[in-house]
């Protein structure tokens, strides 16, 4: 069991010392933010390649940090962020902490609950606290669940559930075969699998769940019964064109492609992904994003990192902008209709007024290549393409209370 | 088959030219196409090192500058030979770079490290290495010499650093990625491109202020697609023209006004510019469809689409020869 442990992260300065254009910088300038993951006890993932890194997160905290204090060099403003781990028992305790300690800004990395809790929380004893959003990706904290004192950096099941079908559509693959996993999370995804289906006119011929009867993951020649059972567990008699897979908990996933009964392509949770991010994507000056975070933490990027770091460098383009680092201002000038924020992806991505969402590109990608980007050409919107992912305005049942 | 089609090049090359070589570097392909300016024929390909982007030439015309991004260094060749003479060092990732006006140094902005290296490019040695922003990208230099300007994209500034004390004298903040930085030949007007905010900042380079924004609208196309890039001023500062990325369009801005007056369609993702030395004609590269549009200034038509290698991304025209 993994207690509280805290550590402030360095602000890193450049290697050459810096001459006249250094502005000093006084309390008054200095903003400070926090990341706060909540590590659940978990499996090990079926591959060791996925196995997770003591830093997951906070190195893209880190970075943020970096690229921000470097910009607040020439703006005279400091950045600092703490980094926070708890378990689920400790969420709130380790929230009390950073809010306490005056602390306006907080990432949260946790599941959709958690996340929720820890919002409502934040609203009861800092109601001027902004939590950023950077993992749970459930519908319903954009809905009926949504709070105003959230803002969702990572993508809604919805959305990354939109940018796959658009790809498959494009693709003329529209007969599906939807195999979900049996936890909750697993069926919000086949949920927003079944949605986007059906906002996209995919038709999904079967349905079949894949329960998690627990056990090792682990097993000397595993894949000889893998091998044996996979083929059997895709018999479907229906013809159809791809296998989606519902399972965000990795139960049984990874083991379709190339096991399955009839030769058909896999997406979803395997095979093809949808996700917010890719340490294989190049385009859009990304490599250089890529080169910078490699260099530093010595592992490719996860979707965790480039979501705190997209997190922290909301905070870094709203106190460059604004010219301020009081914090009142910085939220006032995030929430306005003039914010955007670059990220890599091609296009500046902007917040959705009705459930504080995000917009942003999908990638679709393997595990080592980007395949394509969603939005697909030829889905329009009369007010932005990113839009025709996820919730849209006329459909939300979110109703912020902005009081 | 390579050095047979190397020498076949040279001895072409070699024969007098009556308009000017146009040198267009092909980032997939990893080489440079060559095509004479009139005509528009061309005259070879040749390789040039791993991932070619920026490309500039000396004002003599006798040196033709390459940064090869992924070499770490910048390859330089004999333009009349097209054989590599030597390299000169740039810090790692060099993607753009800007000659002093008299031809020496260069200033090199290395993306991955937050630095603007300067090289002296007869000595060959690096002259100073100048803190930046986050990811330095475009360069651009004022026509008396006396101040170098980078754009870092994720810090989005426009830093003015002094050639004599290299360090940086001003910062201008302007909308998201800025990629290019040109002036007009005056002095006057400082135009900044920044591709994901979607306009070119117009500064004035004596207050260091923004004077004007020049935003872009085209029917059809969606506004995430207008992406400004490359841009070119003519010599006496009445046209300004700027590549728009993925909306596939070069727009033509009223250099007095800074007012859009024209949309040009070339190919897809237009990315850098360069005029001939009589203006007669502008060059731009489209990296998603493989070829060069020929823009006709005085009419502003696009006349002729030049194939060249594999995503072209930088051109650049030789000068009249001595």
């Amino acid at each position: 069991m993994k207690l509280i442990a805290s550590a402030a992260a360095a602000v890193l300065l450049a290697a050459l010392p810096l001459v006249a254009q250094e502005a000093p910088t006084t309390e008054a300038t200095k903003l400070r933010a926090a990341v706060l993951r909540i590590d659940r006890q978990a499996l090990p993932p079926v591959s060791r390649l996925d196995a997770v890194p003591e830093n997951l997160g906070f190195a893209g905290a880190t970075l943020a940090t970096e690229d921000n204090a470097t910009t607040g060099r020439f703006m005279g403003q400091e950045f600092v962020t703490d980094t926070v781990a708890a378990s689920p028992e400790n969420a709130v305790q380790a929230l009390d902490g950073i809010l306490g300690a005056g602390t306006k800004f907080v990432t949260v990395l946790a599941d959709d609950a958690t996340t929720l809790a820890l919002a409502d929380r934040a609203r009861e004893t800092a109601p001027d606290a902004l939590i950023f959003n950077a993992l749970a990706q459930g519908d319903n904290l954009r809905n009926a669940d949504c709070r105003a004192n959230v803002i969702h950096v990572t993508p809604s099941r919805a959305m990354l559930a939109d940018a796959l079908t658009q790809f498959l559509m494009w693709k003329k693959w529209g007969r599906w075969v939807l195999m979900s996993g049996s936890h909750p999370s697993d069926q919000a995804l086949k949920a927003a699998y079944q949605a986007s289906a059906k906002k996209f006119n995919a038709k999904i011929v079967v349905e079949k769940e894949f329960a998690d009867t627990g056990g090792s993951r682990r097993s000397d020649t595993g894949h000889v019964l893998v091998q044996r059972q996979i083929p059997v567990d895709t018999q479907f008699g229906e013809d159809y064109d791809v296998l989606i897979a519902a399972d965000e908990n990795q139960v049984f996933a990874g083991y379709l492609p190339f096991q399955t009964w009839d030769a058909r392509p896999v997406a979803g949770s395997a095979g093809l992904r949808a996700r917010l991010w890719s340490p294989a994507l190049e385009s859009w000056g990304a490599t250089q994003f890529q080169n910078r975070f490699e260099k530093s933490t010595r592992r490719p990027m996860r979707d965790e990192d480039y979501s705190t770091w997209l997190a922290l460098r909301m905070l870094g383009e709203a106190a460059t902008r604004t010219g301020s680092t009081d914090p009142m201002q910085l939220k006032q000038y995030i929430l306005s209709p003039d914010f955007a924020v670059a990220g890599f992806k091609g296009e500046k991505m902007t917040i959705r007024d009705w459930d504080h969402q995000l917009r942003q590109p999908i990638l679709l990608a393997t595990d080592n290549i980007v395949v394509s980007v969603s939005p697909q050409e030829g889905y329009l919107h009369q007010v932005s393409q990113l839009d025709t992912l996820g919730t849209d305005r006329p459909e939300t049942a979110c109703k912020l209370d902005k009081g | 088959m390579r050095s047979f089609s190397l020498a076949l090049l040279a001895v072409i090359l070699a024969t007098p030219a009556l308009a000017n070589r146009v040198f267009v570097s092909n980032e997939r392909s990893n080489d440079i196409t060559v095509f004479d300016s009139e005509s528009w024929e061309v005259i070879g390909t040749f390789p040039a090192g791993n991932r070619p982007r920026g490309i500039a030439i000396s004002p003599d015309g006798k040196e033709l500058y390459v940064c090869a991004s992924d070499d770490d260094l910048v390859r330089v060749y004999d333009p009349e030979t097209m054989q590599e003479t030597h390299t000169l060092p740039s810090g790692p990732d060099p993607e753009l770079f800007v000659l002093h006006p008299s031809g020496n140094p260069l200033y090199i902005a290395n993306e991955d490290d937050n630095l603007v290296t300067v090289v002296d490019t007869a000595t060959r040695q690096v002259l100073a290495e100048i803190p930046v922003g986050v990811e330095p990208e475009g360069m651009g230099i004022s026509p008396d010499g006396k101040f170098v300007i980078n754009t870092s994209e994720t810090t989005n500034m426009a830093h003015f650093i002094d050639t004599e004390t290299y360090e940086i004298v001003g910062n201008v903040l302007v909308d998201s990625r800025p990629r290019f930085a040109q002036y007009n030949s005056a002095g006057t007007k400082l135009y900044v491109s920044a591709e994901i905010g979607g306009t070119v900042s117009v500064i004035d380079p004596a207050t260091r202020e923004i004077v004007k924004k020049i935003g872009f609208e085209i029917p059809g196309v969606l506004p995430e697609a207008i992406q400004p890039v490359g841009v070119r001023v003519t010599q006496d500062g009445k046209k300004v023209y700027v590549a728009l990325g993925p909306a596939n369009r070069v727009a033509v801005v009223d250099g007095e006004t800074d007012e859009v007056i024209d949309y040009l369609l070339v190919g897809q993702r237009v990315w850098q510019l360069a005029f001939t030395p009589d203006e007669k004609y502008l060059f731009a590269t489209n990296g998603n469809t493989n070829d060069v549009s020929v823009i006709d200034v005085q009419a502003d038509k696009v006349v002729k689409s030049v194939p060249v290698g594999q995503q072209p991304w930088g051109v650049v025209v030789a000068p009249n020869g001595p």
